[in-house]
């Protein structure tokens, strides 16, 4: 019997098999740091006098705190700032390479592993932080850790993990014109839960997989995790070589040859087993929404907000009214009908240019909805200087849109950027949590697509909704 | 990890049950960026009641902890085993753990010693009938000597090893370091370092203003 990607991952980094129940030990290829989840691991070091293993497998970048205007003041918030001096002070004294607030590497971690080209199939990828199953597009094995792992990898360059289990989400057939790869992972979260991918690493798999670009695989593994799963995997393919090909880190000349090689194999072979496989159909995708607090709480966005007394689950029942309270939701309004006050663009979802340029080509020569804000911020520095190169952010900034720097911003609100109490916001990110995206403040997750129309209109809207939308822009994204 | 084969210390009675991790540790403590100097903020509720255990001058060198049942519920927090040993605890005796907290202590060194409720209850008069009366644990032999009394404790035979032989998780996998560098040795070359650094060309960033 053949074997999974995921097994075949997991056998190439095997350091030692773990003997009576004992867990195996896994090398790790590249641990990625940020300032909220490193300094008890890097204090837990020092206590114990030992070093960084391998000071070459390690980046740190500033992301969660960072304020994302005024960026060359010092950070008026005095524990955002403690936290930003702490990773730097550990950087510096432990050797660790870190991008720095004004550094055109710094940016959301999941953003910057892979446009610096650190991210490449067939590797381990980890970092003390959920979204880290983003770099399982390209076909490595990437989890989010805990500040005590955080503290190991950085002590001995390996896990002491279990093996987890593998599944397979099956997306044939073609994306209808105005969906993207937010609305396929949006469906795959609805259909198996929160809760459904938990213990496992789930594959994509089928043409309407294959035929995305790799920032839109990228969209679709980062949000694994909100399915409750360990890590997303996309084997990789010459999609995913063009992407790599040619990054400040990728391999070169004869290294080129043989890394793209060993990629070839990175494969599911044809007889393996997974532990449990989904299937969906591209073909029927509609842009998604979500109406609650929780990723798995979506729908199409033709459909209209769900009536409690009609879900049969109790659990679910009881789950979808809270929702709907904290929400400010009547079932049966047409979600096409909510009104929405903020509209974010960014994050590690759906920071990245081609998220950006989406959102831009609907926007361009439109205006914006009265009463509306809407944020851009672009998830590195990177995308942001090479937005600018391309005039994007002259669309945006005349649309009425605010410009930013990069970070996480109003992904999670760790920053200024909140909404208030009762705000009501159409966003690209991942979670729609309680309180997420500032104390009181509703979110509804989006495609970038859905934000822009959104941004338009003032009511959760696709890009066909809009006037003179004949022709529907192409969507990677 | 420090190896714990034996330990004498002052006998803290702890005449509580349900002590949890918000009591333990407040969560307005778990902001902070270091994982040592959290001795001000174990039981930080209950130290501003003078009467409370560890005010009393006879207790308040205390390094065995012996409280009611189920200790250490709630939050994951590892914080509440850090304020425990940076107060200066190495010992701490109930007749029942929160699961959680009796892993967390395991890996950080803090012995987590499970003891019957009945000899508690004799432990907590001896230590309270002479205030700062020492007690003696021995993981060797799992037993609690407090004076004439001595009575057993329990525990986990993987994580009393590990305390005896003073590995945390990072020394246990540190003792297999060999295969560690084996494996880096069998690494393709062309797999990616961060160092030295390569970036594209460095470029000025400008700060964005508040759009007014
Ligand atoms: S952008 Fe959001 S989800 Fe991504 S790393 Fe930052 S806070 Fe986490």
């Amino acid at each position: 019997m053949g074997t999974t990607l995921a097994e075949k991952l997991w056998a190439s980094h095997l350091v030692r098999k773990g003997e009576d129940g004992a867990p195996d030990l896994i090398y790790i290829d590249l641990h990625m740091c940020h300032e909220v989840t490193s300094p008890q691991a890097f204090e837990g070091l020092r206590l114990a006098g030992r070093p960084v293993r391998r000071p070459d497998l390690t980046i740190a970048t500033e992301d969660h705190n960072t304020p994302t205007l005024d960026i060359d003041l010092p950070i008026a918030d005095t524990t955002s700032r403690t936290q930003i001096d702490t990773l730097r002070a550990n950087a510096k004294e432990f050797g660790v390479r870190i991008h720095s607030l004004g550094d055109a590497d710094q940016g959301v971690v999941h953003v910057v592993g892979p446009q610096l080209g650190l991210t490449m199939p067939g590797m381990t990828v980890v970092c003390g932080d959920s979204h880290t199953s983003t770099h399982g597009a390209f076909g490595a094995l990437a989890f989010g850790i805990g500040t005590s792992e955080v503290e190991h990898v950085l002590a001995t360059q390996t896990l002491p993990l279990k093996p987890f289990k593998t599944m397979a989400i099956n997306v044939d057939g073609e994306l209808p014109e105005g969906t993207s790869a937010k609305d396929i992972i949006l469906a795959v979260i609805a259909k198996i839960g929160t809760g459904g991918g938990q213990g496992y690493v789930l594959e994509y798999r089928g043409d309407a997989i294959r035929n995305l670009s790799m920032e839109a695989r990228m969209t679709i593994c980062n949000m694994s995790i909100e399915a409750g799963a360990r890590a997303g995997l996309i084997a990789p393919d010459q999609t995913t070589f063009d992407y790599v090909e040619g990054r400040p880190h990728a391999p070169e000349g004869a290294d080129w040859d043989d890394a793209v090689e060993y990629w070839k194999t990175l494969v599911t072979d044809e007889d393996a087993v997974f532990d449990a496989e989904v299937n969906l159909a591209a073909a029927d995708l509609e842009p998604f929404v979500t109406w609650g607090t929780n990723p798995g709480q979506g729908l199409p966005l033709s459909a209209a907000v769900p009536n409690p007394d009609e879900i049969a689950d109790a659990d679910q029942r009881e789950a979808a009214v809270n929702a709907l309270k904290y929400m400010g939701l009547e079932p049966g309004t047409p979600l096409r009908e909510i009104r929405i006050d903020t509209v974010f663009l960014g994050s590690c979802t759906n920071g990245r240019i081609e998220d950006l340029r989406a959102a831009a080509e609907i926007i361009q020569g439109r205006t914006k909805a009265d009463g509306l804000r809407m944020l851009v911020v672009p998830g590195s520095a990177r995308v942001r200087l090479q937005a600018e190169a391309e005039g994007i952010d002259q669309i945006f900034k005349d649309f009425g849109a605010e410009w930013r720097n990069a970070g996480c911003s109003m992904c999670l609100g760790m920053n200024p950027d909140q909404l208030a109490p009762q705000e009501r916001s159409a966003s690209t990110s991942n979670r729609n949590f309680e309180g997420r995206q500032g104390k009181g403040g509703r979110t509804h997750l989006v495609s970038p697509l859905v934000a822009a129309a959104t941004a338009v209109r003032g009511t959760l809207s696709s890009p066909a909704d809009l006037e003179g939308a004949d022709v529907l822009v192409g969507a990677p994204a | 990890m420090e190896k714990f084969t034996t330990h004498t210390g002052i006998g803290v009675p702890l005449r509580r049950s349900n002590v949890d991790t918000d009591q333990i540790i407040p969560a307005v403590y778990l902001k902070r960026v270091t994982k040592t100097g959290f001795d001000d903020a174990l039981f930080a509720a209950w130290r501003g009641d003078e009467s409370f255990i560890l005010n009393q001058p006879a207790y308040s060198a205390g390094s065995v902890l012996v409280a009611g049942p189920d200790f250490g519920t709630g939050s994951s927090r590892e914080h509440a085993v850090w304020a425990l040993k940076d107060y200066g605890f190495k010992v701490v005796i109930a007749s029942r753990f929160a699961d959680i907290f009796r892993g967390n202590s395991g890996k950080q060194g803090l012995l987590a010693a499970v003891v019957s409720q009945e000899n508690i209850e004799l432990l907590w008069k001896l230590i309270e009938t002479e205030p700062g009366k020492q007690i003696t644990v021995s993981l060797e032999d799992r037993t609690v000597t407090c004076g004439e009394l001595t009575v057993p404790f329990e525990i986990d035979d993987y994580v009393r090893w590990r305390l005896m032989e003073g590995l945390d998780d990072i020394g246990l996998t540190l003792q297999n370091e060999e295969d560690i560098t084996a494996f880096e040795q069998t690494r393709a070359s062309w797999r990616p370092k961060t160092l030295p650094a390569k970036t594209e060309p460095k470029v000025e960033i400008e700060a964005a203003r508040p759009v007014s």
